[in-house]
């Protein structure tokens, strides 16, 4: 685990060669094995550290449009960055890469739950690991939160917690909530840029 | 599972729908997956749905891949398939297009304005994520304070995630939790 960001990757122009189809598959499934808890972290680490095939503005920009674009962003990502070097070939090499093995992985995982997901032992094991996987959740939750806090940002606050509430605990369904939330945050943001 | 009558478009088309939720990330998505999934279709129990969290965090890969999980409930391998594609395919087509109408040099303000819009949306929903989960998971004391732990070390430390995965199995096996 020999982490280099020492190195200021934004000081490096991304010089090296554009990937091959191949190696796009292959460096996206790479990424995707290694992402325990979110694969973000590596896939940033593998193309703008690593092989610099992009510099970090270059990547913080990609990486902003598959953000606010809906769909699971990192699957997002993979797609955009393909097709920026290969295509739409290369968007698929990159995209089955980062999808092809952890689905053969958690498809065998799914069918051994299903023949002893009733074992003692197992139920046991799993309730702990649950425990934990939501205090991870709750974890980058709060990691979020403190730029918001920070800034003092108390319509940010409110908005966030009128989600939670109408989400989490009123269980009202997310289209609904969000056919409001989207539109009148996006509306708030956009006066307060505008007369600041 | 009452899945066997569910047929694998209406598995795809509600899987695509979901997908269209998960606004910074495939978690965010996860009251909208619970309600369709435990609530109304009623593919899983509240205690396979945490299962299939916890069984998703623990294996590598994108947060998304709770889903391959759940299809593999309802209708197998093939629906294993057909619920990670219909979540990741069409969205992810979506992106390219939109990146490419964009182009590179593109200067407009929208996509970060919309994206600080909706950044406060996706801390709302994970945590709503986090308190649907944990009215399953956190039953007892200990289990609460099992994740109570977890959030702070994670939050606090820069420990692999995949130890406190680990440690909180061990803690389940051995019958703390």
């Amino acid at each position: 685990m020999a982490l280099d960001s020492s190195a200021t990757p934004t000081a490096v122009p991304a010089v090296a060669e554009p990937p091959g189809l191949g190696e796009l598959f292959v460096e996206f499934a790479k990424m995707s094995l290694s992402g325990f808890g979110g694969v973000l972290v590596f896939a940033r680490r593998a193309i703008v550290e690593r092989h610099r095939w992009m510099t970090a503005e270059e990547f913080n920009e990609t990486f902003a449009l598959c953000h606010f674009m809906p769909g699971p962003n990192i699957v997002n990502l993979s797609m955009v960055f393909g097709a920026r070097f290969r295509g739409v070939p290369g968007a698929f090499a990159a995209f089955t890469g980062l999808i092809g093995p952890p689905v053969v992985v958690m498809t065998i995982l799914a069918a051994l739950y299903v023949h002893f997901g009733e074992l003692g032992a197992l139920r046991r094991a799993l309730g702990g690991v649950a425990c934990v996987a939501v205090g991870l959740l709750f974890a980058v939750s709060f990691k979020m939160l403190v730029p918001l806090l920070r800034r003092r940002d108390p319509v940010a606050v409110l908005l966030l917690a009128a989600v939670f509430v109408a989400v989490g605990l009123l269980r009202w369904p997310m289209p609904w909530v969000l056919a409001v939330a989207i539109p009148g945050s996006i509306l708030v943001t956009w006066l307060r840029r505008r007369s600041a | 599972m009452d899945g066997g009558t569910t047929s694998l478009g209406s598995l795809a088309l509600r899987f695509a729908m979901m997908s269209l939720f998960a606004i910074g990330g495939a978690n965010a998505a996860i009251p909208e997956i619970h309600r369709i999934v435990v609530t109304s279709q009623h593919w899983l129990t509240e205690l396979q749905f945490a299962d299939a969290f916890a069984i998703a965090q623990l294996s590598p890969g994108p947060n998304v891949m709770i889903v391959t999980m759940i299809g593999y409930q309802v209708a197998g391998v093939v629906g294993a398939l057909v619920a990670t594609l219909a979540m990741c395919g069409p969205t992810a087509v979506l992106a390219l297009c939109v990146s490419r109408l964009l182009g590179r040099s593109s200067r407009s303000p929208w996509p970060a304005l919309i994206q600080s819009a909706l950044v406060p949306l996706s801390i709302g929903l994970m945590t709503a994520s986090g308190w649907i989960l944990a009215s399953t998971t956190d039953r007892t004391t200990a289990a609460f304070l099992v994740t109570a732990s977890a959030a702070v070390l994670a939050a606090t430390t820069r420990l692999n995630p995949l130890w406190l995965l680990l440690a909180g199995g061990i803690l389940g096996f051995a019958g703390i939790v």
